[in-house]
């Protein structure tokens, strides 16, 4: 039941960020979703994330669609302002939420029957207009609230629980969103959070649109054999290209690392991306290299993951539309009323 | 030809209406005239009756004129300009009895396409045309300001009003000044030499302008947008409503401007559909700001989903629909008020929602602001229920008004201050008892006054619940909520007539002008009956009394299924048989002859009262 508090008993050693706040203070309610699922190593990798970046939580707006994945925005960040809307349609909420308060941190959670079939076009149009925010898949392959229905991310061929054959080609949402204008382009795995946090961290402060597709195992209705989604499957079938390190701004730099086997990024705020790579000849750079590879990769049967793309210098709707630097909510009845004299003006360009 | 009726005889009251091909550039040359008749201090009334095309179909402007200033329709057609081969026998058809024709007379026609009772103006504008022009494409501009310079010879309209409205147009471009002022003058002149002026139909200056003002109603609203303090604006491009959405961004670049940086204290958004608009407007009003959407009934249908959503969570939204022709695609470019049903009910399950009729561009401007404070207050979606009518057409108003010590009302909202000093905060708490309760925008406080919002059914602190005892508790608060809307909602206008009477009018929106034309005619042969105009749903008790109050009472819509009528009768327990339908749903404006008619009718019928005849 998500209304069940947690008990808010803390352990005095308990580790605390620059904010003071620990780990306990980015929770939310105990989640209600099946034991060992994916969706609920997302919660906890996304609350390590924002713990790790000493965000105030109550900064951060969360939002969702419908659906299990869309469900877990309760199960974490308990004191940030919480909307779980409609079906497929979070991307446009989130689109109005961002235009009225640029300040703030939108992260929206979705999953795969909410952002690859009924909410695909909303999905589609955010990342056109490079909308600020994180937006994350919790991608299974299955309608699991409803039960186990094939989802449009499911792999042609591969098999429900009950033995039904999937017959459509899958929908790629890295593709997508690549395609689509997405300035930060990643595929993790819901089982492999050495890799998520960091990409969340990145996500986080990057400056535009971040989409994260987490591959993430649904164990009631899709982590048998036959699927692509399970975690079995997703095991041996993994491909990371590159590891990340999430360095955020003014970290000084001490590692090193062997000439061509690093690429570092620095973002808009400062924070350095520095990815270390697991294929020689990958670069994130480069859009049409990443699809090409995807493309490769995918028809080998691998599941690539990784920072796949990123452009640290993207703009965001914000900017392409020029608003002040004032969050719209904001603004002042003298700013945003022109007044009687004004409108006496008006009136007689009218006669 | 001897013609059989004598020619109508009237100065500063007559209908004109051009008949010509859309894309040609008519529909400027028509307003130039129209203008420039309100420059002699004469009101007019112009409707420009367009198909949904962008060339080559007919398109229609109609212009009233009417000292009195009747802003309505009139019906009828004293002098027709037939520039549209197309439509020749409907425009010669349509001709009052002892009217007028002005035609190109440059390739002759037999005399069968005439009519012996109306008097014929042939000019060869063609001719004319081909004889000064060389390009194709001004050959075809500069004819419709031909014609509007031989107009002002037959109709007595003084050429420098004309001039000086060619003038404010091209300012600044002087390479088309002076050719358009060029041509309306050859017009004038030879109308002058060649044709009998002036005719039965003229104009004379008068003093019935004053102040008022020319404005159509969709850049009103979009100014009461600005005065509302509307940031926010998601859209998708819809006739007649696009038209609101970019006066919005042209008002917000002159007003919305900041004059040191440049940037823009507004967001504007052309949404990928109407799903994503009116997402985009809940998502900007939960996070604190002022925002809108306009569309009109097929967009409507389209937001059911979010529109319940916004009910149930209680976000503010101001939408705009700007009624069209219906259902389905229907009629796009012509008139109706017929989504009452669909806004009032709007979304599965037990939905109401709050609708404001605007009668004309100045209460679209003021209802338009006030939207605003409505939503913020009642935290619900307010439908502004405009139609194309009032929406794109120009309309001769009294000038737009602001009071400078108007506050923005915010509604209740919990501030950091309100959370610090430990008031308790329930998202869904009703401690006025009014069915309000606060909220609070995200981001305010580091550990109070967070809350998750949800389209599924909560407690009176927003936490998740399926039981059914907290389920209704919420529903019957957000009735009482309904109840209290009314207090903040603009109230019905009655007017008794001079002498007690047993039937009344009750109507609405763009129907004001015409019933008002109606109830003066009404009054004039004798006639006595009361009126009520709505102007916001939930109803105000005075509704209940009018009826109450009569035998008879008419309710006058524009649409075929009486849906003002049915919300009448099932939100108000009045006896529905009282309740007669006045129904004008063709997509064209209503006009008084139809009311004056359609009651005079029943009024018989009914028996009500003795009936002299009643005049077209």
């Amino acid at each position: 039941m998500t209304y069940l508090a947690k008990p808010r008993l803390h352990h005095p050693d308990l580790p605390k960020n620059k904010l003071g706040y620990t780990h306990r203070d980015y929770e939310g309610t105990v989640s209600t979703l099946c034991a060992g699922c994916g969706h609920d190593s997302i919660s906890g990798a996304i609350i390590q994330a924002f713990f790790e970046l000493d965000v105030p939580p109550h900064r951060v707006a969360k939002l969702s669609g419908i659906g299990c994945s869309s469900k877990t925005p309760t199960y974490f960040l308990g004191n940030s302002h919480g909307f779980n809307s409609v079906h497929g349609r979070m991307p446009s909420v989130l689109t109005g939420a961002n235009l009225a308060n640029r300040d703030l941190i939108y992260f929206g959670v979705s999953g795969d029957g909410d952002s690859a079939s009924i909410g695909l076009g909303q999905f589609a149009h955010l990342m056109r207009r490079g909308v600020n925010m994180v937006y994350i898949v919790e991608n299974n392959g299955v309608y699991g609230l409803t039960k186990g229905q094939f989802s449009a991310t499911a792999d042609k061929g591969s098999k429900a629980k009950r033995g039904a054959v999937n017959n459509d080609e899958p929908i790629d949402m890295v593709m997508l969103a690549l395609q689509l204008g997405a300035s930060f382009v990643a595929r993790s795995f819901s089982g492999d959070k050495e890799q998520l946090v960091p990409l969340i961290r990145a996500a986080i402060a990057h400056h535009g649109a971040a989409f994260i597709d987490v591959i993430s195992p649904c164990v009631a209705f899709n982590n048998h054999p036959g699927s692509t989604k399970s975690y079995d499957f997703v095991r041996e079938h993994n491909e990371a290209v590159n590891r990340l390190d999430f360095m955020p701004a003014k970290t000084e730099i001490t590692t090193e690392y062997a000439p061509g086997t690093l690429q570092e990024v620095v973002q808009h705020d400062g924070s350095v991306l520095r990815l270390r790579k697991l294929h020689e000849d990958y670069d994130a750079s480069d859009k049409a290299g990443a699809m090409n590879y995807l493309l490769q990769r995918q028809a080998a049967g691998e599941i690539v993951t990784g920072l796949l793309y990123l452009r640290p210098d993207a703009d965001d709707l914000h900017r392409l539309l020029n608003t002040v630097d004032v969050p719209l909510n904001q603004l002042s009845e003298k700013e945003l009323i022109p007044g009687a004299a004004a409108l006496e003006k008006f009136n007689a360009s009218l006669r | 030809m001897k013609q059989t009726v004598a020619p109508i005889e009237r100065v500063n009251d007559f209908v004109v209406k051009f008949a010509n091909v859309n894309g040609s550039g008519s529909a400027s040359a028509n307003l130039l005239f129209a203008k420039s008749i309100l420059r002699m201090g004469i009101p007019v009334a112009p409707r420009n009756i367009f198909p949904s095309n962008i060339q080559g179909l007919p398109t229609w402007f109609e212009v009233r004129v009417n000292e009195n200033g009747w802003r309505g329709r009139r019906g009828g057609v004293d002098l027709m300009v037939a520039m549209n081969p197309q439509t020749w026998e409907q425009d010669v058809k349509e001709i009052e009895p002892g009217g007028y024709l002005f035609y190109d007379s440059t390739k002759p026609l037999p005399a069968a396409k005439f009519r012996d009772d109306i008097t014929i103006i042939g000019m060869p504008l063609t001719g004319i045309c081909n004889r000064e022009y060389t390009d194709a494409r001004q050959r075809q501009l500069f004819k419709n300001i031909i014609y509007v310079g031989a107009l002002s010879a037959l109709l007595e309209i003084e050429p420098e009003a004309i001039a000086e409205l060619i003038g404010e147009l091209y300012k600044g471009k002087e390479a088309l000044l002076k050719p358009n002022v060029q041509a309306m003058r050859m017009g004038r002149t030879y109308a002058q030499n060649e044709l009998d002026w002036p005719l039965g139909i003229r104009v004379k200056r008068a003093n019935a302008v004053g102040e008022k003002i020319f404005i159509e109603g969709n850049s009103a609203a979009a100014l009461g947008c600005v005065y509302g303090g509307a940031t926010v604006a998601a859209w998708y491009p819809i006739t007649p409503s696009s038209s609101l959405a970019e006066a919005f961004a042209r008002h917000c670049r002159r007003f919305r401007t900041d004059p040191a940086t440049g940037k823009a204290r507004y967001a504007i958004v052309q949404a990928e559909d109407e799903l994503a608009s009116i997402g985009i407007v809940i998502g900007a009003t939960w996070n604190g700001a002022r925002a809108f959407t306009c569309t009109s009934g097929p967009g409507i249908s389209l937001m059911q989903e979010f529109i319940g959503l916004a009910y149930f969570a209680e976000i503010p939204a101001v939408l705009f629909d700007i009624q069209r022709g219906s259902p389905s695609t229907g009629m796009p470019t012509r008139t109706q008020q017929a989504d009452l049903l669909s806004c009032a009910y709007a979304s599965h399950g037990d939905t109401k929602h709050v609708l404001i009729f605007p009668q004309d561009p100045k209460e679209a401007f003021e209802f338009a602001a006030l939207s605003f404070d409505l939503a913020d207050r009642l935290q619900t979606p307010i439908f502004v229920m405009m139609d194309l009518d009032i929406g794109m057409q120009d309309w001769l108003c009294e000038p737009l008004a602001w009071d400078d010590s108007r506050k923005l009302d915010r509604g209740k909202v919990m501030s950091y201050e309100d959370l610090e000093a430990g008031k308790d905060f329930g998202r869904y708490l009703d401690v006025d008892g009014d069915g309000i309760a606060y909220r609070t925008y995200p981001g305010t406080h580091p550990n109070r006054g967070s809350y998750f919002t949800r389209g599924s059914t909560k407690d009176r602190y927003a936490r998740y619940t399926e039981d059914g005892a907290t389920y209704v508790d919420n529903m019957q608060r957000l009735q009482r909520k309904f109840e209290t809307a009314k207090q903040y909602l603009p109230t019905p206008v009655r007017k008794d007539a001079a002498q007690k009477t047993r039937c009344g009018a009750i109507y609405f929106g763009s129907t004001a002008p015409a019933m008002e034309e109606a109830l003066a005619a009404l009054a004039g042969q004798g006639i006595h009956l009361d009126t009520l105009r709505i102007r916001a749903f939930p109803f105000h008790d005075e509704i209940a009394d009018f009826i109450a109050d009569h035998e008879q009472v008419y309710v006058v819509e524009q649409n075929r299924d009486a849906q003002m009528r049915m919300l009448l009768v099932n939100e108000l327990a009045v006896d529905a048989a009282k309740l007669i339908p006045v129904l004008h749903y063709d997509g064209t404006p209503i006009t008084a002859r139809f009311i004056l008619r359609e009651v005079g009718e029943k009024l018989a019928m009914f028996n009500v009262t003795p009936l002299r005849k009643v005049a077209p």
